[in-house]
């Protein structure tokens, strides 16, 4: 009896132990493989043509999603803001709020959001089959490097359209809030755009919002592609790696827009 | 897919996308009015800057003409130094009068110039010879009390 107690207790400890083990493990080895990309990167630029199809199927093809996405967002903050503004009595205020909260939040957050499950799961899904399908050993076998053939080309495509996206994103979500604002509710024309260039600062907001763009891009990018890379080479296994991109780009995104956010606008 | 259309399709992503960051810098953040081609320092002190602000405008007849950069605390004299930048196009005489201004009624606050008669402008570097400082609404409410509360015998 003592001695199944005692065997129980060890083997939770044995346990816990596994899963911190495996956890740094595979945090050492995304670590290395981020290094690898980085060096194969000269590689795969050489053969631009690949990295311009990844921009194309990431970023191209998001555009749909991103810009409709962003129209929603801003009318639905023109509308919130107006209700919200005209309480005070500054309904003239509303090309502000809705040009800063996009510029400084929304747009990089959440086209991050809708990019990591646009495009992350789909590249995490392709990277997983061709490991499941061995295609990846085969390429070693002919002396391609997968790395420079495979994975940095999509990691770059995604890293490079990320900021294009969140900047369409904020532009076309001012534009909803313009509609909604001026043209659906009546806020003046003239204060809704003067207020807004008054207050909106191209360093300040927009600079940091576009930095923030391209290391979100960064993060969901490379998750994407490790996960893949990383991926159990069976169907179930591939499954959980997309999961896990979603939920790791997601956790990633919101965290790192806290300490970009916290450093960028301290106090101002 | 054919080589020349992804490249028509990518180009045309990546000029939209510089199209939107444009569009960000010009229509929404007025890149051009912010910045000065050419700029020069000049500081004031006050006895309280109230709220300013980093960055908070200084404005002549309503014109906003340079920045707040630099807000410190002279220890010696228990003052507050405002280092402001001005657009190098505008010279200010030796007595203007700079005053810190609150934009309506709990609007933002910015730095007002109000320009004097000397012959001799400011150099650059300079620091203004007259200041007001910001008005504290508690202190003139309390003011206003404090007035009301000593003339009410009199009247009586």
């Amino acid at each position: 009896m003592r001695d199944g107690a005692l065997a129980f207790v060890a083997g939770m400890i044995r346990g816990i132990g596994h899963r911190v083990n495996d956890a740094l493990q595979t945090l050492g080895f995304a670590a290395r493989f981020f290094m690898m990309i980085l060096v194969y990167s000269g590689q795969s630029f050489r053969r631009l043509h690949l990295t311009l199809r990844e921009i194309y199927f990431s970023g191209f093809q998001s555009l749909l999603i991103i810009l409709v996405s962003g129209l929603f967002i801003g009318m639905v903050l023109g509308m919130q803001g107006y209700e919200t503004l005209q309480r005070y009595g500054s309904s003239e205020a509303l090309g502000v709020l809705v040009a800063l909260s996009l510029t400084r939040e929304l747009g990089p957050v959440v086209s991050a959001l809708l990019f990591a499950s646009r495009a992350g799961s789909s590249i995490t899904a392709e990277i997983g089959l061709m490991k499941a399908t061995e295609q990846l050993t085969a390429m070693d076998m002919m002396a391609v490097n997968p790395i420079a053939r495979v994975v940095a080309p999509r990691f770059w495509g995604g890293v490079l359209s990320m900021p294009l996206l969140a900047a369409l994103f904020s532009a076309i979500g001012v534009f909803g809030g313009y509609l909604v604002g001026v043209v659906l509710i009546g806020v003046d024309q003239g204060a809704f755009w003067s207020q807004m260039q008054g207050s909106v600062d191209f360093e300040l907001d927009v600079l940091n919002g576009i930095i923030k763009s391209f290391v979100f891009g960064v993060a969901v990018s490379l998750i994407a592609v490790f996960e893949g890379y990383d991926a159990v080479p069976t169907a179930e296994g591939v499954s959980s790696s997309i999961k896990r991109t979603v939920v790791y780009s997601a956790l990633a995104i919101l965290a790192l827009d806290l300490v970009l956010t916290s450093f960028m606008f301290r106090g101002i | 897919m054919n080589r020349k259309l992804l490249d028509l399709w990518v180009g045309f992503f990546v000029a939209v996308g510089f199209a939107a960051i444009l569009f960000l810098a010009l229509r929404v953040g007025n890149v051009s009015s912010a910045n000065f081609a050419e700029t020069y320092r000049l500081s004031a002190k006050f006895d309280n800057i109230g709220g300013l602000k980093v960055r908070g405008p200084v404005k002549s007849a309503g014109v906003v003409v340079g920045r707040v950069v630099e807000i410190a605390f002279d220890a010696q004299n228990y003052e507050a130094v405002v280092t402001m930048t001005i657009d190098g196009r505008y010279h200010f005489p030796r007595d203007t009068f700079a005053s810190i201004l609150t934009a309506g009624l709990l609007g933002e606050q910015y730095i007002g110039l109000d320009a004097g008669g000397d012959e001799k402008m400011l150099q650059p570097g300079e620091v203004f010879a007259k200041t007001q400082s910001a008005v504290v609404l508690e202190k003139l409410i309390g003011q206003f009390m404090f007035n009301k509360a000593s003339e009410t015998p009199a009247s009586k």
